[in-house]
């Protein structure tokens, strides 16, 4: 008798088997002929010219840095959910909590701009001039110091 | 690495099923690199619109050679294209085909006599499995030429070749 992981297992085997097998047979099959000018980059018939390596937006690091957090707070939800009538009041009391606290960073990075695509610009406070503020405006003998 | 390419001498039943297998696979799913230069590249799309779909052949274009077996070259091909077509014909990977469509690609086209700027047909720097003339061509002949070149396939084996 086979369990019920052991169905899965076999599940796992067959599906593996599937992939290596179309692989293997592909590879067996298909001709194999490079030289040098099939090999070069495409660049659409021109002669490649410059780095593949380019700078990229730092905005998808805060985006999926943002996803993973909640993302495992949702993980933390599911098996809250599902055992959640057994464990009355408490449990629901608690789970509350953890998301308060959670929806604190979830409001402090709303207002920060980060769920944005198109960062606006940043809201710096305004400074009321007081008694003895300097003039920005430096003459010339003070800036060759 | 092709073990069992082209390395028979002769051929028996497991080869020939094998070949229709294979042959078969292939020329049902044709994928296209569109390589529209002019005119014809206009019937070229029309035949690949719905009223005389191409996808039915099981073609569709893709822009890159690398993920193509057919490349049809529509339209006039000038010298200083002529450099850029040869070399994603040769990214191309095995087994690749060449359909040239319209009178330009195949000899120069109305260009043939005072064209100092046209290569005059496009099988002067890759090699072309088939030709289909028009001006441009209808779709029906584009679709021909497809036709044509299923059944070039469908001759094919992995037999090798003996030099006559």
């Amino acid at each position: 008798m086979i369990t019920e992981f052991g169905r899965v297992l076999i599940f796992l085997i067959v599906g593996g088997v599937f992939v290596a097998g179309g692989l293997l047979f592909a590879w067996l099959l298909r001709p194999n002929r490079p030289y040098p000018s099939k090999l070069t980059t495409y660049e659409c018939g021109e002669v490649p010219v410059g780095d593949t390596r380019v700078r990229f937006n730092i905005r998808f690091y805060v985006v999926a840095l943002i996803f993973l957090i909640f993302d495992v707070e949702v993980v933390f939800l599911f098996p809250w959910a599902v055992v959640y009538k057994n464990l009355g009041w408490f449990a629901f009391i608690e789970m509350l909590v953890f998301l308060g606290i959670l929806l604190v960073g979830y409001a402090y990075v709303w207002r920060k701009g980060d769920l944005d695509w198109d960062k606006p610009s940043p809201k710096v406070p305004s400074y009321e001039k007081g008694i003895g503020v300097r003039e920005t405006h430096l003459t010339e003998e003070e800036t060759a110091v | 690495m092709g073990l069992l390419d082209q390395k028979f001498e002769n051929s028996n039943i497991v080869i020939t099923s094998m070949d229709n297998l294979l042959n078969w696979a292939r020329l049902s799913s044709l994928w296209g690199m569109q390589f529209g230069l002019a005119c014809c590249a206009i019937e070229m799309m029309a035949t690949g619109a719905s009223h005389y779909d191409l996808d039915r052949f099981g073609t569709f274009f893709r822009g890159t050679p690398r993920q193509s077996d057919v490349m049809i070259v529509a339209g006039t091909v000038t010298l200083k294209m002529a450099s850029r077509i040869r070399v994603p014909y040769d990214q191309m990977s095995e087994p690749r085909y060449v359909i040239s469509m319209g009178s330009c690609s195949n000899c120069g086209g109305p260009y043939w006599e005072h064209g100092y700027h046209v290569l005059k047909g496009v099988d002067r720097i890759i090699p072309v499995d088939v030709y289909v003339p028009g001006c441009p061509p209808r779709p029906e002949a584009l679709m021909e030429g497809l036709l044509k070149l299923q059944e070039k396939i469908r001759t094919e084996s992995l037999v090798r070749k003996k030099s006559a």
